[in-house]
């Protein structure tokens, strides 16, 4: 009980709200049609790219522009599995996630090669080079892609409304995951480290934390998750295409938006980052390209006035984590 | 194809890399000396090709008085970035620095979309472009890619000198290399860091000019540009400037070599020449640090 009550009522509030978006992510299928389920499913998709580029630029300090790169793998992946190997769809998504796991090997030779100040856009290099690359792939359909053939696509519904709840589910399990999982990771050791990192990085080496050895951590952490999201992002799309499967506007461009505005170097940021993001984008789509602009003003905006974001704002009024990523001194 | 064609594109390979050794000095001047990547490096130079369009075709001026007006104006526009925006995340750290490049470069794609619309564009150099000097053998040397390669050549001579040779360029270094040391002899940081952006409008201004001679462009070429530029500087070896030109030369014939097996591999050579080299020599070729 006294633990309870030492609780500010703030973060009561707070954590009230989380649980209640929680049980209305669950209920969704019962209370919203099959459009308001691909928005969702939309949403959560998001939410996990947001997640993973937070966890690297706001934990790791990898600021990559190319994580593009590891959605696309794992829709190209996943479409490899299901379609030209023809196993059973359901199983080509956590495969399209391996396949992901394991491109980001290599890749490490490059990025973690690179200087801080090269390190961006060096992951856009890689990215850039593996888009043009899934290019030539005649399998996949080259250059302008290919899409899901009906067979696959019924697996997972015989008609839109089932596969749209089919793929809310999907995309509902892997936010959850990706979320409960990285949160356990931020807890660990590792974490720990981590979270020491993004506030002094030289301080959190003297003291003896691996640094490296936690940056490769959260980047391997990443590359599955990102390709999961591939392959989700393919059921939903139905189809993959160099530009779509690897877009960095969609992929990476939005998601930076979204943690920038949110909130960087926290877990709470994502999460109204997102949700910001989505009403923003149902506002002001029919501002064609200067709802763009609006979103990069406000993102300079924010790392001027407040670089932890609208959470940072909030961390003014509210005393504590929403989710307790930190260990308390008892 | 015979020995004569394959020399002419080799040749067309060489210079393509002093329009590319354009583009890598200004992010040179930015990367070794203030120690980042521009982002929105390849907008800024894609911003000034519309301004040269908008001087040319509603203003009707001829290229080189356009490209005169537009000259200043970059140069102001880079003392003004710098004093009043990348300024104040300068030292943040490097999340800060990319994030606010990055949301400059978005700003910048999407306002000449807006503007200009998506069209692709290219400025006449009345004749100029399609010049040939033709040498015994059937090779056949452009007019305006002999002249960028000079250009570049020249432009890099001068930054050299003005980095390595001049008060200013001691200056710049000093205030690269320790601020707060560089404060303590009373040197004022913000206005040399400006100065030295101002210089970087320069040369994007005369990569404009050229590019939007030489190549098409619309308002998403930047970040194509971006990655080339950068590629140069990683492979030049940071704060090389001759090195920018060599690592320019060897992207421009990388992609010249691809484009013989087939056009679609021109932009890809390009990249996986770069990836093999930096896997070997991370360093670059003639690191200066």
């Amino acid at each position: 009980m006294r633990a309870l009550r030492s609780v500010p009522r703030s973060i009561v509030v707070g954590r009230a709200l989380l649980v209640l978006g929680a049980l209305l992510l669950i209920a969704a299928p019962k209370i919203t049609d099959a459009n308001g389920l691909q928005t969702a499913a939309d949403l959560l998709t998001m939410l996990v790219l947001a997640v993973m580029w937070n966890l690297l630029a706001g934990y790791a300090d990898i600021v990559s522009i190319g994580q593009q790169m590891f959605v696309g793998i794992g829709a190209y992946a996943f479409y490899g599995f299901a379609v030209l190997a023809g196993i059973n769809p359901y199983l080509a998504i956590p495969a399209a996630g391996a396949v992901a796991l394991a491109a980001a090997i290599p890749s490490m030779a490059i990025v973690f090669r690179l200087r801080a100040a090269y390190l961006s856009v060096g992951t856009w290099v890689l990215a850039t080079v593996v888009m043009l690359g899934a290019g030539k792939l005649d399998a996949f359909g080259a250059g302008l892609g290919t899409s899901l053939p009906v067979s696959v696509v019924e697996v997972f519904g015989t008609d839109p409304t089932s596969r749209s709840t089919t793929t809310y589910w999907l995309a509902l399990g892997l936010a959850a995951i990706a979320f409960a999982a990285t949160l356990v990771l931020m807890r660990s050791s590792t974490g720990i480290g981590l979270t020491a990192m993004r506030d002094d990085e030289e301080g959190t080496a003297s003291v003896g934390v691996d640094i490296v050895r936690a940056r490769v951590v959260c980047f391997l952490w990443t590359a599955p998750f990102l390709g999961l999201a591939g392959a989700l992002i393919t059921l939903q799309r139905l189809r993959v295409a160099p530009q779509m499967s690897f877009s960095i506007t969609d992929w990476t461009v939005y998601v930076i938006f979204i943690v920038v505005i949110g909130g960087v170097g926290s877990f709470e940021g994502p999460i109204i980052g997102t949700l910001v993001f989505f009403v923003i984008r149902e506002y002001l789509q029919n501002w064609g390209v200067w709802h763009f602009i609006v979103l990069g003003a406000v993102s300079i905006a924010v790392i001027l006035i407040e670089p932890r974001g609208l959470w940072g704002l909030l961390r003014r009024v509210i005393p504590g984590d929403l989710i307790p990523v930190s260990h308390r001194v008892p | 194809m015979n020995a004569a064609g394959l020399v002419n594109q080799l040749l067309q390979g060489i210079l393509v890399g002093g329009l590319y050794a354009l583009y890598a000095s200004g992010l040179s001047i930015s990367v070794g000396v203030m120690r980042f990547v521009n982002i929105a490096h390849g907008d800024l130079i894609v911003l000034v090709s519309f301004l040269l369009l908008t001087l040319t075709a509603s203003l009707r001026l001829p290229l080189p008085l356009a490209v005169a007006v537009a000259l200043p104006i970059s140069f102001a526009g880079g003392y003004v970035l710098q004093r009043w925006l990348l300024q104040r995340v300068l030292g943040k750290g490097i999340l800060q620095i990319v994030l606010v490049t990055f949301g400059l470069s978005v700003i910048i794609q999407n306002f000449l979309q807006g503007t200009y619309g998506a069209d692709t564009r290219r400025l006449s150099g009345s004749g100029f472009e399609t010049a040939t000097i033709a040498l015994p053998g059937g090779i056949g040397i452009g007019v305006l890619p002999l002249t960028i390669f000079v250009v570049a050549a020249a432009l890099i001579f001068v930054l050299d000198r003005l980095l390595y040779r001049t008060r200013v360029g001691a200056q710049v270094r000093a205030v690269s290399d320790d601020v707060e040391a560089a404060n303590l002899i009373g040197l004022a940081a913000p206005r040399i860091y400006a100065i030295a952006m101002g210089v970087v409008g320069v040369t994007v201004c005369i990569s404009a000019a050229f590019m939007s001679v030489w190549t098409n462009f619309d308002p998403t070429s930047g970040p194509d540009r971006l990655l080339i530029a950068f590629e140069a500087v990683v492979l030049g070896g940071l704060g090389s400037l001759w090195g920018t030109l060599i690592g320019g030369i060897v992207l421009g014939v990388a992609q010249a070599v691809g484009a013989q097996f087939d056009v679609s591999w021109q932009l890809l050579a390009g990249h996986l020449v770069f990836l093999a080299i930096f896997l070997i020599r991370p360093q670059g070729l003639f690191p200066r640090y």
